[in-house]
């Protein structure tokens, strides 16, 4: 029991920021842009949340205020990087992948080159602390389990919920299923395709840096070149996987980092396993995913990939 | 449209292009406080002003070449494979246990042998792909970059576990590298004092092979086919995902004989760090090669000399080496994007209007 309630408290933390940066990418792709870009994003996001409390502390404690500014940060640069994004892929209507993968460069580099000028060498930060919900915590086994995280990490599971309805609810989630399923019907009444995905891109690229910013301030604790190490990539698959809708994403996300933390316990355990097959279990868990669900592009948004042209019949 | 507008417009296009780019790169240089002008010109001008700077900048060619020319292969049958990175590890793997198994073959055995080890090697990291996107429609975007992830673990694996080099164990200093490898697969090193080696001239013979696989036979015409419109090249009765399998298999087989290259001609050893992005500064080199053997091998040059100049940078003006990064991102957007401005007549046509209707107006008065 002990060791099962160790590997899910472990877990639940470990799948924030799966689960931000692929409820961003839902909205993307949701829109019909496919942002591969996912992981640059996220590394800006991890640099820009953690270089405002550390101008301020220099690594020390700093106020809560700071890390929170931090954050505010990193998601204007992660809406700015979606903006950039929509003018390659949007504006000029260039291939999606490529250019997600030019995108994901950029982030990365962009990232490494300021961290490097601003912070520098191996800095870690205090990050943002733990919070126990009063009451609520004090519940034997369920409160470990669900109550004694970080802040961001209820953030996380409360967007669930706030993602569906902004998708289901309003005019703003029908314009955004409409534009990245039938965007020539969306425009033939009156829906402004493209304003739409720079909008769906911009919420896309906050809460790419808003996850890459979870990794620095709360998870890691630091920045370092490779802090993402592909979660990026894992967000963009488990939109598939979570057949772009937030619930089961969520279900994807927690499914990936179970096995995350249940490698880890292994680890913990002492059993002698070569620790390299370990880490490698969540890529390999993705390819297996990926050819398993294969009908699931069926049910993803028509225009999934497909810029549009107002001025050309298709 | 007069030609000679047409062609205008396009240089215009290009240079705006190459303007948009170094003002992106100038914008992050700035915000570290360098000097960007010095910054741009330590990176295009400095490997070039002596004999060494010249010949690093030509074994960065190698790889960068020969990785590029497999993604193009790819791409041009329509896959983008952006799992060099994962297909070059594998293939130095493969030619480091080839090398180790054997290490008493003469060289003209050994070294094709050892490089037909990587190319396999690198070729089976690639099938998995093009067969996953093949007969399960699974994106390769997303596989190839998981493969990559799952390489690099397997990379460190073999490094530490079973290739570890004997005397890192009684040394005990814990390095994960093999041991140095036989002498006889070491490329000949043609210039004295640098590190230049023949690995040079079997990427120059690659990119005629390229060349002539996708442009002069039928099986290259059936790969682009595929790659150009898969419908019409299924109604006109090629098999697609045979030709897409094909197409990884040798893109990544390209891979794997860049990382044996690099391990025969440069480290002489399977180390860490081996690949230091040349997969995905590949993706780059294609790109901007045009997609072409005839480009690319002057943009894996171009690329060498950007990816040493930012070295040199790091130490002359303080310059993190991660600006190449940003360089080759931002590089890649603005190709793409141009490249819709290029094949946009009607922006075209919109741009002549605008810039000669005053003058057109006048001349249609003057016959009236």
């Amino acid at each position: 029991m002990e060791f099962i309630v160790n590997i899910v408290s472990l877990g639940i933390p470990f799948s924030v920021a799966l689960l931000i940066a692929s409820l961003g990418e839902m909205f993307n792709q949701r829109a019909g842009v496919f942002n591969l870009g996912c992981e640059g994003l996220m590394a800006v996001g991890a640099f820009l949340g953690l270089l405002i409390p550390y101008l301020v502390g220099g690594g020390a404690e700093v106020p809560g205020i700071y890390n929170y500014i931090g954050i505010a940060v990193a998601m204007a640069g992660g809406a700015l990087l979606g903006l950039l994004f929509g003018l390659v892929v949007v504006s000029f209507r260039a291939p999606q992948g490529i250019a997600g993968i030019g995108m994901q460069m950029f982030g990365v580099g962009v990232a490494g080159t300021l961290f490097r000028h601003f912070v520098g060498g191996t800095q870690s930060v205090i990050g943002i602390p733990k919070t126990p919900i009063p009451l609520l915590a004090d519940i034997p086994i369920l409160g470990e389990l669900l109550f004694q995280h970080n802040p961001l990490v209820y953030v996380a599971f409360i967007l669930v919920p706030v993602a569906w309805y902004v998708l289901f609810k309003t005019p703003w989630g029908l314009r955004v299923r409409a534009v990245g399923t039938n965007p020539r019907a969306a425009d033939s009444i009156g829906i402004q395709v493209n304003r739409v995905r720079f909008q769906a891109l911009m919420v896309g690229g906050a809460m790419a840096a808003l996850a890459g910013a979870y990794l620095s301030l709360c998870q890691v604790k630091m920045f370092s070149d490779d802090i993402i190490a592909g979660r990026g990539f894992i967000a963009v698959a488990l939109v598939y996987f979570g057949h772009w809708h937030p619930v089961k994403i969520m279900g994807g996300a927690l499914l990936f980092t179970l096995a995350q933390s249940l490698q880890l316990a292994i680890q913990g355990l002492g059993i002698d396993f070569p620790y390299e097959f370990l880490v490698m279990l969540p890529y390999v868990l993705v390819i297996i995913v990926l050819s398993v669900s294969r009908n699931s592009q069926k049910m993803g948004p028509t225009a999934l990939g497909k810029p549009f042209n107002r001025e050309m019949r298709t | 449209m007069t030609k000679r507008f047409r062609t205008g417009y396009k240089i215009g296009v290009i240079i705006l292009a190459i303007i948009t780019a170094m003002t992106f790169g100038a914008l992050i240089l700035i915000a570290i406080g360098a000097d960007v002008f010095k910054t741009y010109i330590v990176i295009l001008t400095e490997p070039l002003k002596n004999k060494i700077g010249v010949t690093e900048v030509l074994l960065r060619l190698v790889p960068l070449s020969i990785v590029a020319l497999g993604i193009t292969v790819a791409y041009r049958s329509g896959i983008i494979n952006i799992g060099a990175e994962g297909q070059m590890a594998i293939g130095i793997l493969t030619t480091t246990a080839l090398a180790l198994a054997f290490p008493a073959l003469p060289s003209y055995i050994l070294i094709p042998a050892a490089l037909l080890a990587g190319a396999l090697g690198g070729a089976v990291w690639g099938f998995v792909p093009g067969f996953l996107k093949a007969k399960l429609q699974v994106s390769e975007l997303l596989s190839t970059v998981m493969l990559n992830y799952i390489a690099a673990q397997l990379y460190t694996f073999f490094l530490r576990g079973p290739m570890l080099d004997p005397a890192e164990i009684t040394m005990g200093s814990g390095t994960p590298q093999s041991m140095r490898l036989s002498r006889n697969l070491d490329l000949t090193r043609f210039i004295k004092g640098t590190r230049i080696h023949t690995g040079l001239f079997i990427a120059l013979a690659l990119a005629l092979f390229i060349y002539i696989l996708l442009w002069k036979t039928s099986f290259g015409y059936k790969m682009r086919a595929a790659g150009a419109s898969a419908r019409a090249a299924r109604y006109g009765g090629i098999n697609v995902p045979k030709y897409l399998i094909i197409s990884m298999v040798i893109s990544g087989a390209f891979a794997g004989i860049a990382g044996g290259i690099e391990i025969a001609g440069v480290h002489r050893r399977a180390i860490e760090g081996v690949t230091s992005g040349y997969g995905f500064s590949g993706i780059v080199v294609a790109l901007f090669g045009g997609l072409h053997p005839a480009g690319i091998v002057p943009a894996a040059f171009f690329f060498g000399l950007l990816i040493y100049g930012a070295d040199m940078t790091q130490r002359l003006v303080g310059v993190p080496a991660n600006m190449i990064q940003v360089l080759q991102g931002i590089i890649i957007l603005t190709i793409v994007a141009t490249k819709m401005v290029l094949a946009n007549p009607y922006l075209m046509q919109r741009v002549e209007e605008k810039l000669f209707s005053a003058s057109r107006r006048g001349k249609t008065e003057e016959v009236a």
